[in-house]
């Protein structure tokens, strides 16, 4: 279990976690392109923001926000589980965590279609009758949860990883770094979403 | 101590043959693999510089079409910028040395090491394959709306490649935060690291945050062409200005990535020709956590003339004006290191000179950009293609330079010939001010930068240019010339042939495969060239 | 033009003197400063070159003094030079508000330009000396820059918005224009002349010059074809905003904004009317993007800019007269 270059476990755990988030320092700013040219555009179109806005499904959005909550939590009890050598508890909730975003990958699906449907992807088949300045908000509501859904794609792929790992018995209180690298991994792009919901999908929603 | 001929067990005699090369996890055959690959694309990058020089013999645009010189040109940045200059120094010698001078086995992620070796060279690749079907005429700074509306070359292959690479870059800094913090050996406190560390962790944090801003920016870009998207398109009031916002936000840090590396090397060579405790430590090793971080916030001095704010310029300016102070407290502090030293004539030292000379001059012609009045006229003509080559070549490439003919007999176990590489340094140092002291004449004249034919009266000086261009490549190819051959010859380097303190030089040349027979304990402040002289005294 | 190797650029605007007069104060403190460290380092290099292979240097660590003497001398001159050259940035940023007005737009590959009597031209630029001059810049395509090395004078033109620059030549002679920013396949053949003439030759020169109406007759003219009248009545019956005394007024958005019509607003609405709403409109006007041309919008602003608000009373009730165009 202790890799050629590292001197003991601990090391080798304290190096793993570290790696974790600074990789995830690295996905935010990845992110947080998106989310300054987000900014920049809405403060220069408030309406084309507020009428993209009204064409997202909320009802959908908040679904997917309840599904990745719960995600979450099943990903922390399986990280629990790991740390107290509960095969049971890792295996059932790894397989709840891959099943949640399952969920929600197949709920972003039915979303996604719909906005082609209703001709909102931008480009030559954008609906001429509405202001261009919409096309900047599909674009970006297509990269921004696209690239997060990728994301999750990733994540669950993952998540089958550590799964396997988990059902041959790998982990134990000694060792269980790679479930929980994974779990912040997992979190991160929750908490991505956690973001992208209200911003997407709930603009002028108070009035 | 351990002398040549004495290793049978080094990292490069443990197995043999090609796949354990190409599989290796190994931090010190990777640092090779690196060397072997960005020195390859330097000679493509110097190809097309020799190319653009050509081409500018001559007024008239009569060498290349405009078309193939825009090609020229654009792919020149490119692969300089994104596969020589930003892998050079911390993917061969950081690679190669982070681990050691932590002492430890390996960097924490060796096998995500090799995966940045492989990134690097599929996005290497994917570039190429866009030089193959057709080239990409955009500039390596691929601005919008041209790159993404009008330009029908492939700059959708090109920008994946440099995307991709772009990540290889991640994984590299990624991996030296990790190893810097957690794999230190014992004793080893963050106030004794040599200043390379130091460097390369400033390097590194740049890396990690400013290479993923890029990264998605080149993915915006590509969205708007393959997907028909629309973020920078000013036909739906998209603003192509944000993108040289975003560009700037990482491709001005990625300056330091550029030239932070170059500065360890430059404090590490200045100690050892020395002999000598480097003159202020923590200010030299704090300038550079500085220099890497407020180069965060002067992106904006690339845009004096975009139609950006003039308050958001006022504020970029300053910022910029205030980041050239830690640049020259390193420079006086290396020149103090040398007060009272005992400086060794042998090639190293030439690079330090030349590094110091042309630094200076990058660094200086720098505050003629930030201050925005002067700006405004020089903005995009020679005088900063002048510029950021003092700072890209004369302090990047310089630094590499100086730092693989100091490492070399520890990297290869073989010395080269002292006379060669002291020419070599001379050669490239006279050819680099001939071919580009020129371009800041020409510049404040007027000359925009990426033009093809030019008015008759600055072909003087660019006649200069090309002229000291050839010695420049007459430089580099005798480099290659003797270093290559020196592979040739049988291993005759000590462990430490320089005299100098520092972990490296304290095991064999070349190394072991996992660096140290047992874990090493630091007990001493790095450069303690005093502590040893003493020591060696009372053997 | 110059002699075939000049090493300095002529000065032939206003500011150029005092741009090459920050250039040399610079140049100075650079020099100074680039021979000192060279000299010095060279200088220890071989006084104190090791003269036995064992030899050491001497025990210096650092020292405080030093570091903050040459830490804040730096950041002194730095501060000098900031300070000057945002002085220099500000007066060239802000035309003097008796400039003369051309329009530029610039397009792969050519440079357009409109002068105010309507007098057009490619590539050149007749100015007349010591008067200052405005352009306003557009773009038809991708990013270009008008860069006049020889008044020191450089703008970007932004495909989507308008920029301005300004000068005052003080030298009658021809200089060079150069693209400044790339933009193609033939950036560098998108060049071209500034004739900068005296006062009186330069009037000859307009009044040779063939024209099809001044930019305001233009943009008058457009104005009906475009069908913009009939929303934009010359009072306050039109389905679309009185636009008679707009131009530098603060106009109240739908979205509770408030915003300064100037010149890139007035551009918006015109080829992204949705972007802002005037309060008490309907978002009903079409784009006019790829309908109108760079040009021709610079037309129809320079027209709708010499629309003026009705004498005292505010929007109702204005006076038919007002909405007719008044000539500067």
């Amino acid at each position: 279990m202790l890799q050629h270059h590292f001197f003991n476990m601990g090391q080798q755990l304290e190096a793993s976690v570290l790696g974790m988030w600074v990789f995830l320092v690295t996905e935010v700013m990845f992110f947080g392109g998106l989310f300054m040219a987000y900014i920049l555009y809405r403060s220069m179109y408030p309406d084309a923001w507020l009428a993209g806005s009204h064409e997202l499904n909320e009802m959908l959005g908040g679904i997917n926000t309840v599904v990745l909550i719960f995600s979450s939590l099943t990903m922390a009890l399986a990280v629990r589980a790991a740390q107290v050598g509960s095969w049971m508890g890792q295996v059932v909730n790894l397989i709840l965590t891959i099943i949640f975003g399952t969920i929600f990958l197949v709920v972003k699906y039915f979303e996604y279609a719909a906005k082609f449907e209703h001709h909102l992807v931008p480009g030559p088949y954008f609906d001429p009758a509405r202001d261009p300045a919409q096309q900047l908000y599909f674009s970006l509501y297509f990269m921004m949860t696209g690239i997060h859904a990728l994301h999750m794609v990733v994540g669950i792929v993952l998540m089958l990883i550590i799964l396997r790992m988990a059902w041959k018995g790998r982990f134990s209180a000694e060792y269980y770094g790679p479930v929980e690298v994974s779990g912040l991994y997992w979190h991160f792009v929750d908490i991505v979403w956690i973001f992208l919901f209200p911003l997407l999908y709930l603009i002028g929603k108070h009035h | 101590m351990t002398h040549a001929g004495n290793n049978s067990g080094s990292y490069l005699d443990a197995p043999h043959g090609i796949a354990s090369w190409l599989l290796t996890k190994d931090h010190k055959r990777i640092a090779i693999l690196y060397l072997i690959s960005i020195t390859v694309f330097f000679m493509i990058g110097g190809l097309f510089a020799a190319g653009i020089r050509a081409e500018l013999l001559t007024p008239a645009g009569d060498l290349f079409t405009a078309d193939l010189y825009n090609k020229v040109f654009t792919l020149h940045g490119v692969v300089m910028i994104f596969f020589f200059l930003i892998p050079s120094i911390p993917a061969t010698l950081g690679n190669f040395l982070v681990p050691i001078m932590c002492g430890a086995k390996d960097l924490a992620f060796p096998r995500i090491n090799l995966l940045s070796w492989y990134l690097y060279l599929i996005g290497a690749m994917l570039t190429l394959g866009a030089v193959f079907m057709g080239g990409v005429d955009t500039g390596w700074t691929f601005y919008t709306p041209y790159s993404s509306m009008a330009s029908n070359t492939n700059v959708t292959l090109a920008a994946l490649g440099v995307f991709i690479a772009g990540f290889s870059s991640i994984l590299t800094g990624f991996n030296f935060i990790v190893t810097v913090h957690r794999m230190r050996a014992p004793g080893l406190t963050w106030f004794r690291m040599p200043l390379f560390l130091w460097a390369m962790y400033a390097t590194s944090l740049v890396m990690i945050l400013g290479t993923p801003v890029v990264a998605i920016t080149i993915l915006l870009v590509g969205a708007e062409r393959a997907l028909g998207f629309a973020i920078f398109d000013p036909r739906v009031g998209g603003d192509p200005v944000l993108f040289q916002h975003l560009f700037w936000f990482y491709s001005h840090p990625a300056v330091y990535i550029m030239i932070l590396p170059g500065m360890g090397v430059i404090s590490e060579l200045v100690a050892a020709v020395s002999r000598k405790q480097i003159f202020g430590y923590s200010v030299v090793a704090y300038s550079s956590l500085a220099i890497a971080i407020i180069g965060f916030l002067v992106w904006g001095h690339h845009m004096f003339v975009s139609s950006q704010s003039i308050y958001a310029g006022l504020v970029f300016s300053i910022i910029t004006m205030i980041v050239a102070v830690p640049s020259a407290v390193k420079t006086f502090n290396w020149a103090a290191t040398m007060y009272k030293g005992s400086i060794t004539w042998e090639s190293p030292t030439y690079w330090v000179i030349g590094f110091i000379g042309l630094f200076l001059v990058g660094g200086l012609t720098g505050l003629f950009l930030g201050a925005m009045g002067l700006d405004v006229h020089l903005h995009d003509t020679y005088f900063v293609v002048a510029h950021f080559h003092y700072i890209m070549v004369g302090g990047g490439v310089m630094g590499f330079l100086g730092g693989i003919h100091f490492w070399w007999p520890k990297m290869t176990g073989r010395t080269y010939p002292e006379t060669a590489g002291k020419i070599a340094a001379i050669l490239v140092f006279v050819g680099f001010n001939l071919t580009f002291f020129p371009q800041f004449v020409v510049g404040y004249l007027g000359m925009p930068r990426r033009y093809h034919a030019y008015p008759e009266e600055f072909q003087i000086l660019n006649v200069m240019s090309t002229g000291g261009a050839t010695v420049l490549g007459i430089g580099y190819l005798l480099i290659v010339t003797y270093l290559v051959a020196s592979l040739f010859k049988p291993r005759n380097a000590s462990a430490n042939p320089w005299g100098a303190t520092g972990l490296e030089w304290d095991i064999p040349s070349p190394p072991i495969t996992l660096n140290f027979e047992t874990e090493p304990i630091v007990t001493e402040d790095a450069y303690n060239y005093i502590g040893r002289a003493q020591k060696a005294r009372e053997n | 033009m110059q002699s075939s190797f000049p090493l300095f650029p002529e000065a032939a605007s206003s500011i150029a003197s005092d741009v090459d007069l920050l250039y040399f104060f610079i140049l100075a403190v650079s020099s100074f400063f680039a021979i000192l460290v060279s000299a010095a380092v060279v200088y220890f290099a071989i006084k104190y070159r090791r003269r036995h292979p064992d030899e050491v240097g001497h025990d210096i660590h650092g020292s405080i003094v030093l570091e903050l003497v040459w830490t804040v001398i730096p950041f002194v001159l730095a501060m000098v030079m900031f300070f000057w050259g945002a002085d220099l940035y500000f007066r060239l940023a802000r035309p003097p508000a008796d400039s003369m007005e051309v329009f530029v737009v610039g397009k792969q590959w050519m440079w357009k330009v409109q002068h105010p009597e309507g007098v057009r031209e490619i590539n050149e630029l007749h100015v007349p000396i010591n008067r200052n001059v405005r352009i306003t810049l557009g773009s038809e395509d991708v990013l270009h820059d008008y860069y006049i090395p020889a008044f020191r004078v450089k703008m970007d033109a932004v495909p989507g918005k308008l920029t301005t620059m300004w000068f005052k030549a003080t030298k009658a002679g021809t200089y060079h224009i150069f693209c400044a920013e790339y933009c193609g396949t033939q950036h560098s053949g998108m060049i071209g002349q500034v004739i900068a003439m005296e006062e009186h030759d330069y009037e000859a020169w307009l009044a040779g010059g063939r024209t099809t109406g001044t930019a305001v007759e233009n943009g008058e003219r457009l104005f009906t074809q475009l069908a913009c009248i009939t929303c934009h009545k010359t009072d306050t019956s039109g389905r679309g905003p009185l636009l008679a005394g707009v131009f530098g007024s603060t106009v109240q958005l739908m979205d509770g904004r408030k915003v300064v019509a100037d010149e890139n607003y007035l551009r918006e609405s015109i080829m992204n009317p949705q972007a802002k709403i005037v309060l008490g409109y309907q978002p009903i006007m079409p784009t006019f993007q790829g309908t109108v041309s760079e040009e021709n919008l610079l037309q129809l602003i320079a027209y709708i800019k010499t629309l003026k608000a009705p004498a005292a009373a505010p929007a109702a009730g204005a006076p038919a007269a007002a909405g007719q165009p008044g000539r500067q």
